[in-house]
């Protein structure tokens, strides 16, 4: 089979399997709420305050989610063998990971995007600022899941291994955050804010191509 | 002379051995007429004072700090393509000096930065991305610790290297740009006044210096990665053990052994 059909049959395993496991998704999705709403509490009420942070918080919170959900990208896959026989069927390897970073992307990441706005609505941010938000993290979650997929595969079946793949991600999730919370940062300082959104859209461009390529890469190194 | 024939690490053991002392001494002397010239020989700064000094050990160890990653990262390309063993243990021996080159930078700047503008840190774009790439040393470190397989700790690392300079420039950018959208530092170092001919001579000796220690303690550690990593082999086992007669175990398993007298 070629690489879009063994795209196609990994996306829909995979969200087969997120489907009737549906505790999953929301795990992320709780955690991505619980955690914006611990801001507020921590820094007080005051409107101001909460607007000026808002966009930050969220974007910090979303980008914790998605590491979050990181290890259940290869977890019960590599102990229950499928990874194995996915490289030994000799089928496109690549097609194959992106198709579960694709399938991961739309059960965990998606619905960060979708619940953005009622977020932006607790910090009290302005209505026309919400397109942006969905738009900013539309772009820039799937680059932290891509990246999040090829450390995952990196550290496959290590002791201790989601907290190393925290060492390894968020050093590289930085361009993410400043062109993704800067977005909406400069549209609240009145300027404009599609050059923060033309990079997080070329960034997430490179790594859709490039990453199920490098993340096929990690997983012979780890599983070979 | 066939080049190529020290990337086996039998022959590159000896060569490194060789070449040891002459960089030891070369770090030696350097370092210390870079600090003669630097504390000694080069006027005191009229706006800095004496405090500026510490550039002699501050740019030159951030400087290496970004030029090993560049160089961890060519030999992980070695790693990765021809899949040479030396270029993997080069990697593992030039890392921790870079981390101690970037925490170096990050600390002499920290105290620097107090005396001149008031602050130990600012999120200047540079002091970011150098307090990045410590942490990208770090997760190097970390992510080869955790696998045993040698192989793969070698290849995961070059891999996650060349992830890494990729995303260097990328950090590096982003971090200026969004220091630019907030407050700027009230300092730049970009616009530093033009230096006078004996300080820039400090610092390239400095910066000579620090490229010696490098190479010294590189070659220093990946001696003892050569010989762990080889431990299993002949040759490892008659330089650890040159006398037949001392080493009665061996000679019972060894059939070669058993022939001398």
């Amino acid at each position: 089979m070629d690489a879009l059909t063994a795209l196609r049959w990994a996306l829909r395993r995979d969200l087969m399997i997120a489907l009737r496991r549906k505790a999953d998704a929301l795990q992320v999705l709780g955690f991505f709420v619980l955690a914006a709403a611990l801001f507020p509490l921590a820094i007080g009420p005051q409107r101001e305050w909460l607007q000026r942070i808002g966009p930050g918080a969220i974007w910090v919170c979303a980008l914790l989610a998605v590491l979050l959900a990181l290890p259940r990208l290869f977890e019960s896959d590599h102990a229950d063998g499928t990874l194995e026989s996915m490289l030994a069927s000799g089928q496109p390897l690549a097609g194959l990971m992106a198709g579960k970073m694709l399938a991961a992307w739309l059960v965990s990441g998606a619905p960060l995007v979708v619940v953005s706005p009622v977020l932006a609505l607790s910090f009290d941010l302005p209505g026309e600022l919400m397109p942006l938000l969905m738009l900013s993290l539309l772009l820039g979650t799937p680059v932290l899941l891509c990246i999040g997929a090829i450390a995952s595969a990196l550290t496959l079946g290590l002791k201790g291994g989601s907290t190393l793949v925290t060492l390894l991600c968020l050093p590289l999730y930085v361009p993410v955050l400043v062109f993704g919370a800067g977005a909406l940062e400069s549209s609240q300082a009145g300027l404009s804010a599609q050059a923060h959104l033309a990079l997080l859209a070329a960034g997430m461009l490179l790594t859709a191509v490039a990453s199920p390529f490098v993340a096929a890469l990690a997983l012979r190194i780890s599983v070979e | 002379m066939n080049f190529f024939r020290f990337a086996a690490p039998q022959a590159f053991y000896p060569l490194a051995g060789r070449l040891l002392p002459w960089f030891a001494a070369a770090t030696v002397l350097l370092t210390m007429a870079g600090l003669y010239v630097g504390l000694v020989v080069a006027p005191t700064d009229f706006q800095q004072g004496e405090v500026y000094r510490i550039i002699f050990i501050h740019v030159p160890s951030a400087w290496m700090a970004m030029f090993i990653y560049l160089v961890m990262a060519a030999y992980g390309v070695f790693t990765l393509v021809w899949r040479t063993r030396l270029s993997a243990l080069m990697t593992r021996a030039l890392a921790p000096t870079g981390a101690l080159m970037a925490a170096i930078a990050l600390y002499t700047g920290a105290i620097w930065g107090k005396p001149t503008w008031g602050t130990w840190w600012v999120w200047d774009a540079r002091l970011t991305s150098t307090l990045i790439l410590l942490f990208l040393y770090l997760g190097y470190m970390a992510l080869i610790a955790a696998i045993e397989d040698p192989v793969r700790a070698d290849r995961a690392g070059a891999l996650l290297l060349l992830i890494g300079v990729v995303n260097v420039p990328i950090i590096y950018f982003s971090v200026r740009w969004w220091n630019t959208l907030h407050q700027g530092a009230s300092v730049s170092l970009t616009a530093a006044p033009k230096m006078a001919q004996t300080m820039l001579t400090g610092m390239l000796l400095m910066s000579l210096a620090a490229w010696m220690y490098t190479i010294t303690t590189a070659l220093h550690r990946v001696r003892s990665l050569i010989l762990d990593r080889e431990r299993h082999t002949q040759w490892v086992r008659e330089l650890v053990a040159p006398v037949p007669a001392t080493a009665a175990s061996s000679q019972a398993s060894d059939p070669h052994r058993q022939s001398q007298p």
